[in-house]
């Protein structure tokens, strides 16, 4: 993660430069050691040991959750909310299983509308809210009905097929590395960091951190949210793509939508994202949604009901939530727990 | 550096009005290279809408602005920063999670390979941290954790990144401790003496005598005059802007009276390292100020008789009986009758979006509710009564309190902890950033509660006021009462020599000495 902080330790008071640095990143590495013990644990109760196929399913459903997270992550941080990530997902779901087929140009040529489409559907959403000065929730919940209903149009039964070599692409491995991870690594390092250090990049968390300074420090607040949902929008369009890699088919499927969209808020505040917006990391996020998946995996190596998922998933989402606010218990001002 | 014959900004005949309120009306103003033009007023002239529209936050109805002769007009302060004006506001535009770094570069952040360049950036941030004289502020420090003093000053050095032609200073030293003011000041005449046209607002009288090369006054959104600094006397200044005879702004102070029982006393208060030992007997009729430096503890002692504090060590009585002061509610219960006028309205004092009435009504809404109802027609009368008293200008008392003037403002957050009927009342710096009129209406105000048998615990980091309204001060250093001045010995020059834990004068009122000078 050190890409990512951009530290200069030259001259001194670098302790003091790391101490800042560990304070900006608590709720990221919080999220990573959280997820560290609990995998060790299902690797360790596994008495038959990790196979390399075992390590790929658990990444592939890790990597859907954590890419439509990873998606939700940029409005959190400009202190808005996507609610329609979710259905971007199935929409492009539902696209890619008719597009990305045939011989590898029409496949390319597939992924890219697939992808354009994602972008178009956050682009949407990102001049609705600028230019009809609109709250965030109330668009992305309307246009993300209307997302769905395109889906329903394309696809009302579900079915649908893509080309194989690119499913086996997507859902192989290279020297054990499932392609589901690198492609989280390439999204992180193509995508994540170069936004986060760009002029749009740092204005998101600007305006999450306080829209009225934002502006009047000249931060360009309107292109910096269009292109929050907008990327939004393009991540949800990847994950649409990896799942129509793993199923070989699309589906609208309303509650596979919703349920991926609460996930997905899940994993950001588990991954240490202030739902106020201005802190945040969408690495975290990708650590928060494989925490909910592997709470999925410890109930099987435990013997325990599956159906009683939800209820481990929420109390692990309480959990991480009360570790973020265990420095209001060192608070001695009572109004510092209103800032 | 060339210097034309026409001035480097000019405005003229600029009108702007909000609805039917008239905030300017055919105002001019001129700065120029290498000066520094001090802009007066009492609040409601119109010396901030100048500046939001220089800072392109909004945008005249009529008139012209030309900048080096070249008339202009700009539509966001994104547009006013490029044709270099910086605006350093009373109102921070600091983004609270990013780190000072970020802060200092968000408008223009150096760039490498399309990609913000982050070296290069907290480089930039150190020189422009050094130039104000915040050496000690880290440059990956998140603003949000850092004291507002030091968030001020990394306002003025993001302004300074910029290398503005025109810097505006808009009561930025308001937030500041004397020894940064003495650093800014320096700053600024250096910045002064490389070309730099500053514009400087700010309501201490004794800052514009030390800085100002030029004056010009507003009052009532209409431009008065133009003179150089040290041309006019103060109570001349005043006249001016207040447009009228300047009498004594202090009432006269009550003889001396024989005591009663304390109504608030403390023994050994201390909290958290930063209030030790606080010993204090306030009776029924005082008022008693704080003084000292700026964040010695003057605060957190307010906050700790209001309950906001854990961790209190030492015993409040109320009329003879200890009490624990475990919250707000509680300090403003029947009981105790206790109010405090936070030091920041817009988020301790009002509800801004709410009308003038119900924030009025919301400290004392139980007073006027039977069985959790309501009784509206009491509120009302109560509510009258409290705008009579205070001579509260509302338009429309159902309007959002966000449309009143600060003075007025500040005059609701006072009316609505009246309501309560309190027996003590403290004041955080309740006269920061209000006008002449309304203060002087306030300190009548303060005199008239403890006549009427309150007792009043009165912070102010304006020394005037200290002395023109206190029967006695107690002066805090590190957190701590360091001596209590009354009488002949409460003079400007004690003060500061006491706020600085320094021996005092017994020649009173002797040596006019500032604040800023004695800090340096």
């Amino acid at each position: 993660m050190s890409v990512e902080s951009g530290l200069s330790t030259k001259g001194g008071r670098s302790w003091e430069a790391w101490g800042h640095w560990f304070t900006a990143q608590r709720g990221l590495l919080i999220s990573l050691v959280i997820f560290a013990i609990m995998f060790g644990f299902y690797a360790w109760k596994l008495e038959v040991g990790l196979s390399a196929s075992m390590v790929n399913t658990a990444a592939n459903k890790g990597a859907l959750l954590a890419l439509v997270a990873m998606a939700q992550t940029i409005p959190v941080l400009t202190g808005g909310l996507d609610l329609s990530v979710g259905m971007v997902f199935v929409l492009t779901n539902c696209l890619a299983a008719s597009v990305v087929n045939g011989d590898p140009r029409m496949t390319a040529l597939g992924i890219i509308v697939v992808l354009i489409t994602g972008l178009v559907c956050g682009i949407i959403n990102g001049i609705i809210i600028v230019y009809g000065r609109l709250q965030p929730i109330i668009v992305t919940l309307a246009t993300g009905a209307v997302f769905f209903g395109v889906a329903l149009a394309l696809r009302p039964e579900p079915g649908g097929s893509v080309n194989f070599e690119f499913a086996d692409f997507m859902t192989t491995s290279f020297f054990k590395v499932p392609s589901s991870v690198i492609l989280l690594l390439a999204v992180v390092l193509f995508i994540w960091i170069p936004y986060r250090r760009s002029v749009l990049g740092r204005a998101a968390y600007a305006i999450g951190s306080s829209e009225h300074a934002a502006y009047m420090s000249g931060v360009p607040i309107a292109r910096a949210k269009i292109m929050a949902y907008a990327l939004a929008g393009f991540l949800a369009a990847i994950a649409g793509l990896l799942l129509t890699a793993l199923t070989y088919s699309g589906a609208a499927k309303a509650s596979l939508g919703a349920d991926y969209t609460l996930n997905s808020i899940a994993a950001v505040v588990i991954g240490g994202t202030s739902l106020f917006g201005g802190a945040g990391s969408a690495i975290g996020s990708i650590f928060g949604a494989f925490i909910m998946r592997t709470v999925g995996d410890l109930l099987i190596v435990f013997d325990i009901n599956p159906v009683l998922q939800p209820l481990f998933v929420g109390i692990v989402l309480l959990f991480a939530v009360s570790l973020g606010s265990l420095r209001l218990l060192r608070i001695k001002n009572k109004l510092d727990l209103y800032r | 550096m060339t210097v034309g014959t026409a001035p480097l900004l000019r405005m003229e005949a600029i009108t702007k009005r909000y609805g039917g309120v008239r905030a300017l009306e055919d105002v001019r103003f001129e700065c120029d290279r290498g000066k520094i033009h001090a802009l007066l007023g009492e609040n409601g002239a119109g010396k901030s809408t100048l500046i939001k529209i220089l800072a392109g936050v909004v945008q005249p109805d009529s008139g012209q602005i030309t900048l080096d002769g070249q008339p202009i007009s700009f539509n966001s302060p994104a547009a006013a920063n490029a044709a270099g004006i910086a605006c350093i506001f009373q109102e921070l535009s600091l983004l609270p999670d990013l780190s000072v770094a970020d802060n200092i570069a968000i408008t223009r952040p150096p760039m490498r390979f399309g990609l913000i360049d982050q070296g290069a950036q907290r480089r930039l941030a150190e020189e422009a941290l050094a130039r104000v004289g915040g050496e000690d502020i880290h440059p990956l420090a998140p603003v949000g954790d850092l004291p507002l003093s030091r968030r001020q000053m990394v306002e003025i050095a993001k302004a300074l990144a910029r290398t503005p032609k025109i810097l505006i200073l808009d009561e930025a030293t308001s937030a500041l401790t004397a020894a940064d003011v003495t650093k800014v000041f320096r700053m600024l005449k250096q910045l002064k003496a490389d070309g730099m046209a500053i514009i400087y607002i700010s309501h201490r009288m004794h800052e514009i005598a030390e800085l100002a090369d030029d004056c010009t006054v507003f009052r009532n959104g209409r431009y008065v005059e133009t003179f150089a600094a040290g041309t006019k006397s103060d109570d001349a200044i005043v006249e001016m802007m207040i447009g009228r005879e300047y009498s004594s702004v202090f009432p006269p102070l009550p003889e001396k009276k024989s005591g009663g029982p304390s109504m608030l006393s403390l023994k050994g208060l201390s909290w958290a390292g930063q209030l030790n030992d606080i010993n204090l007997d306030l009776k029924a009729g005082e008022v008693v100020g704080l003084g000292g430096l700026d964040g010695q503890g003057q605060r957190q002692l307010l906050l700790a008789l209001f309950g906001t504090l854990i961790g209190v060590t030492g015993t409040i009585e109320i009329n003879g009986k200890a009490v624990k002061m475990s919250n707000p509610g509680r300090a403003k219960s029947e009981e105790i009758g206790m109010a405090l006028i936070p030091e920041d309205r817009k988020n301790e004092g009002l509800m801004l979006p709410m009308s003038v009435r119900d924030n009025l009504s919301f400290a004392s809404i139980e007073g006027f509710s039977r069985f959790g109802i309501v009784d509206r027609k009491a509120e009302a009368v109560a509510i009258d009564d409290m705008i009579k008293l205070l001579n509260i200008r509302v338009g429309d008392i159902d309007g959002p309190v966000a449309s009143l003037s600060g003075g007025n403002q500040q005059k609701v957050v006072i009316a609505k902890w009246l309501m309560t009927k309190p027996r003590i009342i403290l004041l955080n710096d309740p006269t920061r950033g209000i006008d002449v009129g309304t203060k002087q209406e306030l300190y009548e105000l303060l005199r008239r509660l403890a006549e009427g048998g309150a007792a009043i615990l009165f912070y102010s980091t304006d020394y005037d006021e200290l002395i023109g309204c206190c029967d006695r001060v107690l002066v805090f250093y590190n957190g701590a009462v360091v001596r209590t001045l009354e009488g002949a010995a409460l003079t400007e020059h004690n003060l500061i020599a006491s706020a600085h834990n320094l021996p005092t004068s017994t020649k009173a009122g002797a040596a006019q000495v500032f604040a800023t000078e004695a800090a340096s």
